[in-house]
């Protein structure tokens, strides 16, 4: 179960308030009507918002559209918009919250999305939760129609190329990314792929402008976004804050030796330093946030983590295939106290050899979170090398989905 | 233009011709996939890189302009 307190650093924007599910009356009564017909008119807004992907790259929204809109004047053919509520982070869920709560915004994004692209077809693409979305969809008369499609739950389902594939009736694996999806995607046609959340925050902004949408955030990274927090002994919640605030005032760190911020491809950062750190797209990925107690031990939980991600590697890029496990086995090497061989030098050069060489950002997301976790955790590293763990609490902090492994 | 070495890691099962066609670009990594400088192929050795594409088994190494 995922709580709510959406209402504690900002009010908020996309979630609809007291965690109950807004029907298509209730989304109209608080956000008012959608204007559609002026697509210049949109894009430019769109440009001035300064909007960003909120599905963990945090790529320029207007750039994308923009590029979309070109290669389809240029192959002359209609785009096709997609909307990716994958949500594959097993730690994420603020997609699936927000597909919940508040799935008229995200359909009215999707709606404007197509119209600013001159898209005659859509789709939302989910894990989760597809009968749920038809039902909401059914409600609307929208100009474009959308098709609900269920993704296979698996890590990479949800980066870009894979969903392109798997669209085109292919598996969902990430594919060689040249030329881009936003050139050839579905079905060879350009594509526009963004998360569900960035297209709720262009339903907001089509309706109440740049400015509205820049009064929270900071001029460099305008915004609110959304975050799902771990915190153990507490219940999963998903909050919505503004960028530029610290880590520390959504997460609380009291009794915490380090925070992972920005999920699995994310990064340890010490508890002290975390707590000062402001939310910025570059390290947030798509809002993953957790504490880890002093009790616990950091090592155990990123070797663990690390299993998970080499298992979930498509198998398709060798040094992904050759080095992720390699990786993950050794790490175990190290989450265990006792001799560590040449364990951490192998895992720093394997480390190098995978990084940026794959079509996905797979190996380079999860180099990110290995030497994050070498750094962080330095002083664990030398305590189990001389053979003992600081940690008194052995309750997997992180959650890991242990029926795929 | 310049041209770059472009390998598709989906399509790469480290064969490892490119490596022997192009030893001052490509060495191989120990698990015998391609370790590509990124430098730009200057025009001397276009012909061989070219080569190099053509001979690769699953046609993974690409030319690439830019």
């Amino acid at each position: 179960m995922t709580t709510l307190f959406t209402d504690v650093y900002m009010s908020p924007r996309l979630l609809a308030p007291g965690g109950t599910p807004a029907d298509l009356t209730t989304h109209e009564q608080r956000y008012g009507p959608l204007g559609y017909g002026d697509p210049a008119a949109l894009l430019r807004t769109l440009a001035e918002s300064g909007l960003t992907g909120r599905g963990g790259a945090g790529f320029p929204a207007y750039r994308k559209f923009v590029a979309v809109t070109d290669s389809a004047r240029r192959t002359e053919r209609a785009p096709i918009v997609v909307a990716n509520g994958a949500e594959s982070e097993p730690a994420s869920r603020k997609d699936r919250t927000l597909l919940r709560l508040s799935p008229h915004l995200v359909l009215d994004g999707l709606q404007l999305a197509a119209e600013a692209v001159g898209a005659a077809e859509a789709y939302l693409a989910v894990e989760e939760g597809a009968s749920y979305l038809e039902s909401a969809l059914a409600q609307r008369r929208d100009p474009v129609r959308v098709q609900v499609v269920r993704l296979p739950a698996r890590f990479l389902s949800g980066q870009a190329s894979a969903l392109v594939q798997y669209l085109s009736g292919g598996p969902a694996r990430p594919a060689h990314p040249v030329p881009p999806v936003r050139e050839r995607g579905v079905r060879r046609a350009p594509t526009l792929v963004q998360n569900v959340e960035t297209l709720a925050h262009l339903a907001l902004v089509a309706r109440y402008g740049a400015d509205w949408f820049r009064s929270a955030g900071t001029p460099g990274e305008p915004g609110s976004t959304l975050c799902t927090l771990h915190v153990p002994g507490r219940e999963v919640r998903v909050v919505e804050a503004p960028f530029g605030m610290p880590v520390g005032r959504l997460l609380p760190l009291e009794g915490a030796s380090a925070a992972l911020v920005g999920g699995y491809h994310g990064t340890w950062i010490p508890a002290a330093e975390a707590a000062q750190v402001p939310l910025a797209s570059s390290y947030l990925g798509a809002g993953v946030l957790a504490a880890l107690p002093a009790d616990r031990c950091g090592l155990t939980e990123t070797a663990r983590v690390l299993r998970y991600l080499a298992l979930q590697s498509a198998g398709q890029c060798g040094p992904c295939l050759n080095g992720l496990p390699r990786m993950a086995a050794a790490f175990q090497t190290l989450a265990v106290p006792g001799p560590q061989g040449t364990a951490r030098t192998d895992i720093s050069r394997w480390a190098g050899l995978v990084e940026g060489r794959g079509a996905c950002h797979h190996p380079d997301g999860t180099i990110r979170l290995v030497r994050s976790a070498l750094t962080t955790f330095t002083t664990e590293l030398d305590a189990h090398a001389h053979g003992h763990c600081t940690a008194t609490d052995r309750t997997p902090v992180l959650p890991v989905p242990t029926e795929e492994i | 233009m310049d041209q770059h070495i472009d390998i598709d890691w989906t399509s790469c099962q480290g064969h490892g011709l490119c490596a022997e066609l192009l030893p001052e670009h490509i060495t191989l990594d120990e698990w015998g996939y391609p370790l590509v400088d990124g430098r730009p192929v200057p025009p001397r050795t276009r012909k061989r890189a070219r080569r190099a594409a053509a001979d690769c088994p699953v046609l993974a190494l690409k030319l690439r302009e830019g």
